[in-house]
């Protein structure tokens, strides 16, 4: 499964896993801005990114192929676009679509393949997203699979139940199964949550949470994002020059 | 409708990045205020609850199906502020693990969905909400939900210049329309069976009605319906806009002038200059949003 | 000697008007072990509740000579650790370690002493090889385990256990009945397990409708109930 994956690609232990989150939270807004705010020479500024982007996932030791096609999952959405504006007599336009967007999220996907998803919400946390926000987050990711383990069982049986009839009446018993399965989901999901919260209160929660580790930023750090996003603007004002 | 990276320019990013900011640290503050730490969980749980209900397929028509949004759900069960702070852990999620949504968007799909969409949702449930109109409400929240979503996305992307010609605008607000009616009858359809196993769960409306929410969510909803009129009067994107109406040049000349021999040669397109200029317009709103944000 | 636990007839009703206990009278010496027998629905579950203070009803309970109410509840919930049924519930945090140092943070303990006390619980529940993984991952023997280890890190004198063998298999609960004997705590342990409850208590109590309704030996009460299930031969 596929965050299963990404959590094991985040524990890995190469020089990219261990740069602070806020280093590589940086990092990747200015990779990010570089790429959405260029308009010419896209072919050579996305050739000269891609090719980062792969030094970046070889330097992390994950799996180029793998890595490579969770990023397209993005493609689906952007070919729609893509498509339309190519019938609509800019291709160029289709063609800039379908690279911003892989390119960014191959970035994304490098970044939170090399961090633990939880680091990557404490380092928010560090540079001023709201905590109790990314709180929820964390809650929110902890208790995915859970939940998504349960709302498998009650779709079998809603099948179950609506299968027996068939056509348009079907249609509106199936409606209706599914929305009370949803309901028992919904039931039950509160109920985990007042469960949590007892499973907290028992621990003696405070009210706030007391972090077990807080990331160190440090000389490494800010080496690792002034080198690449000077390189990065160096790049693009370098193709914009010679191009 | 999670806009990705790469489809808005870079001034729709930017003001739609500056607009989420300081109203997703509002209704964080909103959400947290009544300080109750049973909060977390129960918020985090029902983000992981709607993530999970896109599972479970609801029949529509024939062969097709639809599923749970939630925006207008969560806002009935736990009030429009909790259900915006959900939505938000909910786009950060899609946008980091999944790859749904964009980063640099991301402020934008936080603005259509989880503020927006939110807002749109609970008007008609916080306007008629307790009489016997509740049902047609919740129906009315969840239809307008969704639809202020998609045409705030919409507006986005044609303001950012994609080509939108006029037969595929006809065809996606046609499927707008279907998929917001389907959203409207799969909450109505949710809170009805809630209400069976579980009656009483769903929250009143808060007592003391304020002009100032309903005003607020109409706010929203008539920039959505009004982006996508204005989007439309200027197919080719703002930048192009910008460019006839001669805004571009008149600030390219401003930023060059300081440097007219290399402004050819290393400022062709004048971006460092814009790019920094964003980024300190950016850093203002940061700053003002960790003075509005932080509490502890 | 006081008892650890003296509970004096407590009644609770639920807000949907469940009546859930309906005079229960209880007390646990130090040293001693109990097994809380009964069907589903009996209580079991909402008595566990009252003895930290998470539900309170009318009656008096008191823990290690305190008095629970919401005043007293921080102090009492250090003297009893509650382990949960479910323990996906329990294990809310993102890795295993962050988990069980949660308790050892919120008593006060600087970041280092309650990671170096959380690993010391995980060792002593065997559980110190995943203190880096995430509790999703792991299986259901290890989280009740983990769970456990959460509970050892915050240093009660009392460990309450929520039906701990539901989702063990055989030799997982043969494991837990070890762990379990070598914690010198005294223990209330609700189950449904009747070796396991044989194993492992010195006494057990049974619960029908809300009340206590039998104590003795574990042979005597599930003789008594007719509780411990008996394939009948054919005539
Ligand atoms: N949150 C709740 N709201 C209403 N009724 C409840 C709740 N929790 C438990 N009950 C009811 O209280 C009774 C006792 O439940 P419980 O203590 O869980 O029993 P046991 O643990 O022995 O199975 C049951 O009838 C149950 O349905
Ligand atoms: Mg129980």
């Amino acid at each position: 499964m596929h965050h299963v994956t990404l959590d094991q690609w985040s524990r890995g232990g190469s020089a990219l896993h261990r740069r602070d989150p806020r280093a590589k939270i940086a990092t990747l807004i200015g990779f990010l801005v570089v790429l959405g705010t260029a308009h010419r020479d896209l072919a050579w500024l996305g050739a000269a990114l891609f090719a980062i982007l792969l030094a970046g996932l070889w330097s992390a030791r994950l799996p180029l192929g793998p890595a490579l096609a969770r990023a397209g999952a993005v493609l689906p959405f952007t070919a729609v676009f893509a498509g339309i504006s190519w019938l609509a007599g800019d291709p160029a336009r289709g063609a800039a679509l379908v690279m911003k967007s892989y390119l960014s999220a191959l970035a994304v996907l490098l970044v939170v393949s090399t961090t633990p998803l939880p680091l990557l919400l404490r380092g928010m946390e560090m540079t001023g997203a709201p905590r109790f926000l990314l709180m929820v987050a964390q809650f929110l990711y902890r208790y995915l699979f859970v939940i998504s383990e349960e709302a498998q069982h009650m779709r079998k049986a809603a099948a179950a139940r609506g299968a027996t009839v068939q056509g348009m009446a079907g249609n509106s018993a199936r409606f209706k199964a599914a929305a009370g399965a949803l309901a028992v989901l919904f039931a039950r999901s509160y109920a985990r949550a007042e469960d949590i919260h007892r499973a907290m209160l028992s621990r003696g929660f405070p009210g706030y949470f007391r972090p077990l580790s807080a990331p160190q930023f440090g000389r490494a750090d800010s080496l690792f994002v002034t080198f690449l996003v000077i390189s990065l603007i160096v790049i693009r004002i370098f193709i914009e020059k010679v191009a | 409708m999670h806009i990705p990276d790469g489809f808005l320019s870079t001034p729709v990013w930017a003001v739609m990045d500056a607009a989420a900011a300081p109203a997703v640290g509002y209704v964080v503050r909103k959400a947290q205020r009544g300080f109750d730490d049973a909060k977390v969980p129960l918020l985090g749980v029902m983000g992981a609850f709607v993530f999970a209900a896109q599972m479970i397929n609801f029949p529509v028509g024939v062969g097709t199906s639809g599923h749970l949004v939630g925006g207008a759900l969560l806002a009935c069960m736990l009030g429009p502020a909790a259900a915006s702070v959900v939505m938000c852990a909910i786009l950060a999620i899609q946008a980091l693990v999944f790859q749904d949504g964009g980063i640099l968007a991301l402020g934008a799909n936080v603005f259509n969905m989880a503020i927006a969409g939110v807002l749109a949702g609970y008007l008609p449930y916080h306007l008629w909400g307790r009489g016997r109109g509740r049902r047609a409400a919740i129906f009315a929240g969840g239809t307008l939900s969704l639809l202020t979503s998609a045409m705030l996305a919409l507006a986005e992307l044609m303001i950012s210049g994609v080509r939108m010609p006029g037969p595929v605008l006809g065809v996606s607000l046609a499927l707008f329309v279907v998929s917001a009616l389907v959203e409207g009858a799969i909450t109505v359809a949710v809170v009805a069976a809630l209400e069976r196993i579980q009656p009483g769960v769903l929250r009143a409306p808060s007592a003391g009605r304020s002009p100032a929410f309903a005003a607020l969510a109409l706010v929203a909803i008539l920039l959505a319906a009004g982006g996508v009129v204005f989007a439309s009067t200027a197919p080719d994107g703002i930048e192009r806009l910008a460019m006839q109406t001669g805004i571009a040049s008149h600030a390219r000349t401003l930023i060059a002038t300081p440097l007219k021999d290399y402004q050819a040669s290393w400022l062709g397109s004048g971006w460092p200059a814009q790019a920094a200029a964003g980024i300190a317009g950016l850093g203002l709103v940061y700053g003002a949003c960790l003075m509005i944000g932080r509490k502890r | 000697m006081p008892p650890l636990i003296l509970v004096n007839q407590l009644r609770y009703r639920y807000d949907d008007g469940t009546v859930a206990l309906n005079g229960v009278d209880f007390r646990l010496e130090a040293g001693e072990t109990v097994a809380l027998l009964g069907e589903n629905g009996s209580g079991k579950t909402t008595f566990a509740l009252h003895l930290n203070g998470l539900l309170t009803g009318d009656g008096s309970v008191e823990v290690c000579g305190i008095a629970v109410n919401a005043r007293n509840a921080a102090i009492v919930r250090r003297k009893i650790g509650l382990v949960f049924q479910d323990s996906e519930s329990q294990l809310f945090m993102p890795t295993v370690l962050e988990d069980v140092a949660f308790g050892p943070l919120n008593q006060g303990l600087s970041p280092s002493k309650a990671a170096e006390v959380a690993l010391t619980a995980l060792e002593q529940v065997g559980m110190a090889d995943v203190a880096g993984k995430a509790p999703y991952h792991l299986s259901a023997g290890q989280k009740k385990r983990v769970a456990i280890a959460g509970i050892l890190a915050t240093n009660p004198e009392i460990l309450v256990l929520d039906e701990p063998t539901t989702f063990l298999d055989p030799p997982g609960q043969r494991a837990l009945a070890g762990l379990l004997a070598g914690l010198p705590q005294a223990k209330i342990l609700i189950t449904h397990d009747i070796p396991f409850a044989r194993a492992t208590c010195t006494r057990a109590v049974f619960f029908r409708r809300g009340m206590i309704q039998q104590e003795g030996s574990v042979e005597e009460v599930t003789a008594r109930q007719g509780w411990e299930f008996r394939p009948r031969r054919a005539e």
